[in-house]
């Protein structure tokens, strides 16, 4: 599974998703989260990924987010 | 020896503010405050003193555990912030009951009642009390700013108070404080002195709601991992659960990474709002006169709060 997949299936606890259909380009505004979703999935992510994540108001994409799990 | 629960009491001031009011003079909805934090209402102070809150609910206390203020050998305030600076509330809420034990608040944020407990397990451990009166009390609307709308719908002000009495009913009690100011704090109101050199600020409420979403949550979970593994029980032992009263968002996540039944984790944010240190002793109450509790069931209770402050609790009803 690749880290993308692991973020969509982490994302589809939070929005139903169609497989597939998340890009790097999706935004957290597009997908409807709220402020404690977003906190709530990404710590849900980091669980996953073993990793700390910062929340700041650069986190707008699945792609920045993507960054922020595979720094380490 | 340590404690156990004689009786319980509650107050909450008469004037309910519901969304929709508050949507009367902010840019918010129902169903914005609703789905982000399980509050419908919440009440606030208008004549009402802090302090006055305070008695109601420990005379209903009193009451329930068939004592009167003179058998208090010491009453405990867990509060940010009473009537008067100084005062304390432990002080006005003494005067005002006409007890005459030793009275002091403990301010540790919406984790105030699990440190007070702390404190009274070594006043009890001293042998130097009978009976102990242990009352929060909040007027968290005279510190929110009203024109900031993520804040202020949160809270609300109310008293909850527990006697306790000589006795094995605390099994486990356990405080962290990780010292971190900045995501939820509130200053005093500026002086006047010619020689501050303070930058002009306000004493309203300031609160990341994230940063405090994420603590909230990761420190329920620990906490409570930690407390069951300490003990030897397990989250099947907790026969009812009784979180800070936040925000139904934290609950119900903690609720579901601990794997804890809906019909035990009880709740009354719905209506009081965010009522930091007397949220719990408020449930307490709620409960026990709704008549859930039955002798010899644990109760589990787990607060978090400005600091960052927790602590984590399991009792036996008496």
């Amino acid at each position: 599974m690749t880290n993308l997949e692991k973020l969509e299936q982490i994302l589809s606890e939070y929005k139903e998703l169609e497989p597939g259909s998340l890009t790097l380009e999706t935004t957290f505004e597009e997908l409807e989260l709220d402020s404690l979703d977003l906190v709530d999935m990404t710590m849900a992510c980091e669980d996953a990924f073993g990793v700390s994540i910062e929340l700041t108001d650069d986190l707008k994409t699945v792609g920045d987010l993507l960054k922020l799990v595979e720094k380490d | 020896m340590s404690f156990s629960i004689l009786g319980a009491g509650s107050a909450l001031p008469s004037c309910v503010k519901t969304n929709d009011d508050l949507a009367q003079i902010l840019d918010t909805s129902d169903q914005w405050i609703y789905t982000r934090t399980g509050i419908r209402r919440r009440h606030v102070i208008t004549t009402e003193t802090i302090t006055g809150m305070a008695a109601e609910a420990a005379r209903k206390a009193l009451a329930a555990a068939g004592i009167t203020p003179e058998d208090l050998d010491y009453i405990v305030c867990p509060t940010v912030g009473g009537d008067y600076i100084t005062p304390g509330l432990g002080c006005t809420l003494q005067e005002e009951l006409g007890a005459h034990c030793p009275a002091i608040d403990i301010n540790a944020g919406c984790s105030g009642f699990l440190y007070s407990l702390d404190v009274v397990d070594g006043i009890f451990a001293r042998k130097k009390a009978r009976y102990v009166l242990v009352t929060a009390a909040e007027g968290l609307s005279r510190i929110m700013d009203w024109t900031e709308r993520s804040t202020c719908v949160l809270f609300g002000d109310g008293a909850g108070a527990v006697v306790l009495g000589e006795g094995d009913g605390l099994r486990y009690l356990k405080l962290r404080t990780q010292g971190c100011s900045a995501p939820l704090h509130g200053r005093f109101p500026m002086g006047n002195s010619p020689w501050t050199k303070e930058e002009p600020h306000t004493h309203f409420v300031h609160m990341e709601g994230q940063e405090v979403y994420k603590f909230a949550v990761n420190t329920i979970c620990t906490s409570v991992q930690e407390a069951l593994e300490e003990t030897g029980l397990s989250i099947d032992d907790m026969h009812h659960v009784l979180l800070h009263q936040a925000n139904m968002r934290i609950i119900e996540a903690a609720r579901r990474k601990l794997s804890i039944p809906e019909e035990r984790c009880h709740c009354c944010i719905e209506e009081t709002g965010n009522i930091s240190a007397a949220s719990i002793p408020t449930l307490i109450d709620r409960c026990s006169r709704e008549g859930l509790f039955h002798s010899g069931e644990n109760l589990l209770l787990c607060a978090f709060g400005a600091g960052f402050t927790s602590g984590t609790a399991i009792l036996t009803w008496k």
